[in-house]
């Protein structure tokens, strides 16, 4: 059922101004969520000026730079700096995106940065993926065959192997799944953009030989079909992949197999 | 009941009793109950999820509409009294308001509805062409509207 109000805990309060130094001329306000479990008070929206002439272009660079320069107890999860590991999705101007990947030159005003929406938070930017990994473990995420191991290598044709494009590509940030006003609704039973995605890269695998056994685990009236194509997912991917289109996908199998 | 039976991982567990929630809380050391983040407090709305909400509001709104042509029909059944009454009703200025709503709703329902189509049959998932079918829908439910009440006052002799 979807509770459209936050929790009495989860509303954010205002929270400490961060002043730049005296001097800098490039100011930038970054309006950042913290949420520090050792006090357990509500969270709050700590206010950093950032001087940009001194910062890298990216909204990354920024928050490194305040958790080095200014507030070292600032947490976020970041590794690669290049899109391609997906850790440091979070909410940056109203849509889910990569830090990494995203200019600070794209924000117009003040930079407000959010976790992932609609999760539980375990501090400041840093979402508790746990159930959504969970989810991602039922769909089976690996190829399965029933025919005997080759000599060599299951060969696929360009055409075959065409198929996955767009779909490979995903780095399973959760970008999509967190900006779904379903899966924030009803998360607990439907699967999500990102997982229905996964699920149709390995329908979609001419190498896979369990796509009816797939297809039985998605028909339900939750895993799949709360998606109502609000197309969220799409709009907001940092990678540019269609999981709207991959689950219009899946629904079409799901016909077609009647 | 799901694939995955053979999954041994708690959260695949979790998964699997529907006891999610409990793990996901157990996992950690933690002193605090967790905040949810803030979702529609900070997303941006954007073309697609306004026009799903409005599919949604429309249909709610045409849900009630058919109540409403029921008393209606009840009304005619009834005599000429009763349905002078709801007539009169009709030509208030309340009266148009809510059956200018409906006739928006059914317009933008049915358009929108035939875009549903589309999709469900492959078409329009790209994004230019979402958010082209999207604005098509718009400007269709403005035209039909604004033709059905011209039609309507014309017959009635007003234009």
């Amino acid at each position: 059922m979807a509770e459209l109000t936050l929790p009495a805990n989860s509303k954010p309060v205002t929270g400490k101004t961060w002043k730049a130094a005296a001097g800098a001329k490039n100011i930038r306000n970054f309006r950042i969520y913290r949420w520090d479990p050792d006090t357990g008070a509500n969270p709050r929206i700590d206010t950093y000026e950032v001087d940009l002439d001194t910062c890298g272009p990216m909204i990354l660079d920024a928050i490194i730079k305040i958790k080095n320069e200014i507030d070292s107890t600032l947490t976020f999860r970041r590794s690669c700096r290049e899109g391609v590991c997906g850790s440091c999705a979070m909410n940056i101007d109203g849509t889910n995106t990569l830090a990494c990947t995203k200019f600070i030159a794209e924000v117009k005003g003040d930079v407000k940065i959010y976790p992932l929406p609609h999760m539980p938070v375990v501090k400041d930017l840093v979402p508790d993926l746990t159930h959504i990994f969970a989810q991602y473990e039922t769909i089976e995420p690996w190829l399965k065959s029933d025919t005997p191991p080759q000599t060599r290598e299951r060969l696929q044709t360009p055409e075959e192997r065409a198929k996955l494009d767009g779909l490979w590509e995903c780095i399973l940030c959760f970008s999509c799944s967190t900006s779904c006003p379903s899966y924030w609704w009803n998360g607990d039973r439907y699967l999500g953009p990102a997982i229905l995605l996964q699920a149709y890269r390995f329908i979609a695998d001419s190498r896979d030989e369990a796509t009816g056994e797939r297809l039985d685990a998605l028909e339900d009236p939750f895993r799949l079909y709360r998606c109502h194509t609000i197309m969220n997912c799409t709009k907001t991917c940092p990678k540019g992949l269609n999981p709207a289109k991959a689950i219009g996908e899946i629904k079409k199998l799901m016909v077609e197999r009647r | 009941m799901i694939a995955g039976e053979n999954l041994r991982g708690p959260a695949a567990q979790a998964i699997r009793t529907g006891n999610i929630m409990a793990e996901s809380q157990s996992s950690g050391a933690r002193r605090h109950s967790r905040p949810l983040s803030p979702h529609l407090q900070v997303y941006k709305p954007q073309l697609t999820s306004i026009t799903s909400i409005l599919h949604r509001f429309s249909g709610i709104a045409l849900g009630l509409g058919l109540l409403y042509l029921v008393c209606w029909l009840v009304a005619a059944a009834q005599g000429m009294a009763a349905f002078d009454a709801l007539q009169d009703f009709n030509g208030s200025v309340i009266g148009r308001l809510l059956l200018f709503g409906w006739s928006v709703a059914f317009f933008y329902h049915l358009l929108n509805g035939i875009r549903h189509l589309a999709w469900d049959a492959g078409f329009g998932f790209e994004l230019p062409a979402a958010y082209r079918s999207g604005y098509a829908v718009l400007i269709g439910t403005g035209l039909l509207t604004i033709a059905a009440w011209v039609y309507a006052y014309f017959q009635m002799g007003v234009l």
